[in-house]
């Protein structure tokens, strides 16, 4: 009996010893994030709801295309490209503005809503600290939403391409003068610069503002993160009669001019415009970059101090 | 080591004071019940003790410091805050996969288990059950880790009995085994009255009474006496008297056993009585149980 019991100790002394006392850091960050997406679901659905929605209507002006290509061959160079390429600038053109909005309208909830429906005490009362928490939730604007956006777009862009080589083949017209024309790995690679370098890095401030935001307010986070940004505009009309502060935050929404040297001959050869060195070592980014952790700082003390609401 | 440790804990919002310097010691393997009417610091104390609120004084749970260390603390410590802060959006398999993947101390075949003695199925959604089977899923998921505090704050608010009575009979059959220490608040104290093996009353931030519920059931009687007997009983200096079915009712605090059986029918009082007998008397100033 007792050797049994003994056996049973020994067995259980064992097991404490190796299961892992602590989870990796970034096995938590991962699991934050995956339960983000779950929550949040249109963080995938919309950009997925939106490319079907395009491709209905690309599949519906279809029958044009073989047309289109015909009237443009007359022409060639530019208005070729121009006119075969629009569609997919267009595709990606909608699926990064669905993403801003879904990034906007996420991060004002993320660390709002915990607090709204309580259910942040049930995420407190795990080993998951108030960093990767809010780092989880910064992830989802800055690296899940520009890499959704980048595969939806490419699968898009890839549909409309074998549609619109298909309609061509039909109607006996070039389709390798279609790729050529469109170059979609040169394209594609644009698009993935594009949302890293504007979408990720340069809006960054603006969605740790929305997430600070999210994090303090009783109530309309929305409301608290728009009033202080049109105030301070205001103010700097009414005592400078300038606008700076509109002009700083147009060009960072549009993408700084650091990023893409403006083409005069674009996009031909798209690639030779990317001038990333220059993009990286621009002050604007980093000023941005440091705003950006300040508002995370900020939104991880409150997130500690807040209590639900 | 002390499970939970507070020397001088204070807490307080504005000029209200909810935690006036409190002392607490709660030892490994105690099922403390922590008692007190609304208002009165209970659920501030149980936040102190979670890291969910900075606070003043010294205090360590399982010798962290729970404000600066919570999620640390959160590998050996759980709680359940009250029934309704599981998300609603969650899916059970969800919050299985999740706890997997976040707690290192969560089984999983564990959780399954507890949860194929109820109703709730993997595939359901928390918005889907009813408040009884949410707090039976949140009791499942606390049961299947294998923390050495665990903290209820009202676990059983807003259900019917049944439910009540299922959740402290599966937290002392399945859960509970000396090792542990659970720190229970409940405004239906009658109901916990055997759970427990300490007791503490709390009342505008301070501790008005801790023991063990050994020492309360020695210390305490309350005995029914006949009307002729009121002034024998009276001399006996009892701490309360109330009225009850043409009986007087009196509370006694460390009396005679001898003494008290021959002026009528001993026994232990309910906690709710016992609280009433030493709070009672500020009721007029607004606390209520």
């Amino acid at each position: 009996m007792s050797t049994q019991s003994n056996a049973i100790t020994e067995s259980r002394v064992e097991a404490v010893a190796v299961a892992p006392a602590t989870i990796p850091p970034m096995r938590l960050l991962y699991w934050s994030v995956r339960r983000e997406l779950w929550e949040y679901r249109s963080i995938y659905l919309a950009p997925l709801a939106t490319a079907a929605v395009f491709l209905f209507g690309f599949l519906i002006t279809a029958p044009h295309l073989a047309s289109t290509m015909r009237k443009a061959s007359a022409m060639g160079g530019m208005q070729l490209h121009e006119a075969l390429g629009k569609p997919y600038d267009m595709a990606s053109g909608f699926l990064m503005a669905i993403a801003m909005f879904v990034g906007a309208a996420y991060c004002l909830g993320a660390l709002y809503n915990e607090r709204r429906d309580r259910s942040i005490l049930f995420w407190k009362s795990l080993p998951v600290s108030d960093v990767t928490a809010v780092l989880a939730k910064a992830c989802i604007p800055l690296v899940i939403l520009p890499l959704v956006t980048v595969a939806v777009t490419v699968a898009l862009h890839f549909i409309m391409l074998l549609i619109h080589s298909a309609v061509l083949a039909a109607s006996g017209q070039s389709v390798s003068a279609l790729w050529a024309e469109v170059m979609p790995i040169q394209m594609w690679f644009m698009l993935l610069y594009h949302l890293i370098a504007v979408h990720s890095l340069s809006h960054s401030p603006f969605y740790a503002w929305m997430l600070l935001v999210s994090s303090w307010a009783k109530r309309a986070a929305f409301l608290w993160a728009a009033l202080p940004v049109l105030a301070i505009g205001a103010l700097e009309k009414l005592f400078f009669n300038t606008s700076y502060f509109f002009l700083m935050l147009g060009y960072r929404l549009s993408g700084d001019e650091a990023a893409v040297t403006p083409a005069k001959d674009w996009p031909i050869s798209p690639m030779t415009h990317i001038t990333p060195g220059h993009f990286l070592l621009s002050a604007g980014l980093w000023a941005g970059l440091i705003f950006t952790a300040l508002c995370l700082a900020g939104a991880v003390r409150m997130r500690r101090y807040r209590s639900p609401l | 080591m002390a499970c939970i440790e507070a020397r001088g804990l204070r807490k307080s919002f504005g000029t209200t004071v909810a935690l006036d310097g409190i002392n607490l010691e709660v030892d490994a393997g105690r099922i403390l019940g922590l008692i007190g009417p609304n208002g009165a610091g209970k659920t501030t104390a149980l936040n102190a003790i979670l890291g969910l609120t900075s606070f003043e004084g010294d205090l360590k749970v399982l010798g962290r410091d729970p404000w600066s260390q919570r999620d640390a603390l959160m590998r050996d410590v759980c709680f359940i805050a009250d029934v309704a802060v599981l998300p609603r959006w969650m899916k059970v398999s969800q919050a299985l996969e999740y706890l997997v993947g976040v707690h290192p101390r969560f089984d999983r075949g564990k959780a399954e288990g507890f949860l194929r003695k109820t109703d709730i199925r993997a595939t359901s959604k928390v918005r889907e059950l009813s408040k009884g089977m949410v707090t039976q899923l949140h009791l499942a998921l606390v049961m299947a880790m294998d923390v050495k505090l665990l903290v209820l704050d009202e676990p059983t608010l807003g259900l019917d009995i049944l439910y009540r009575k299922q959740f402290y009979d599966s937290l002392l059959n399945d859960y509970f085994d000396h090792s542990r220490t659970i720190v229970v608040t409940t405004h239906q104290v009658d109901e916990i009255q055997d759970l427990l093996t300490d007791l503490m009353f709390i009342h505008r931030g301070r501790i008005v009474l801790t023991c063990s519920m050994d020492e309360f059931e020695s210390r305490y009687a309350e005995v029914k006496v006949h009307p002729e007997k009121v002034a024998a009983a009276r001399a006996l200096k009892p701490i309360h008297e109330r009225q009850g079915l043409g009986r007087s009712i009196f509370l006694f605090d460390g009396a005679d056993r001898r003494q008290l059986s021959a002026i009528g029918e001993v026994r232990t009082p309910s906690i709710a009585d016992l609280f009433v007998a030493l709070l009672g008397n500020e009721k007029a100033q607004g606390a209520v149980l």
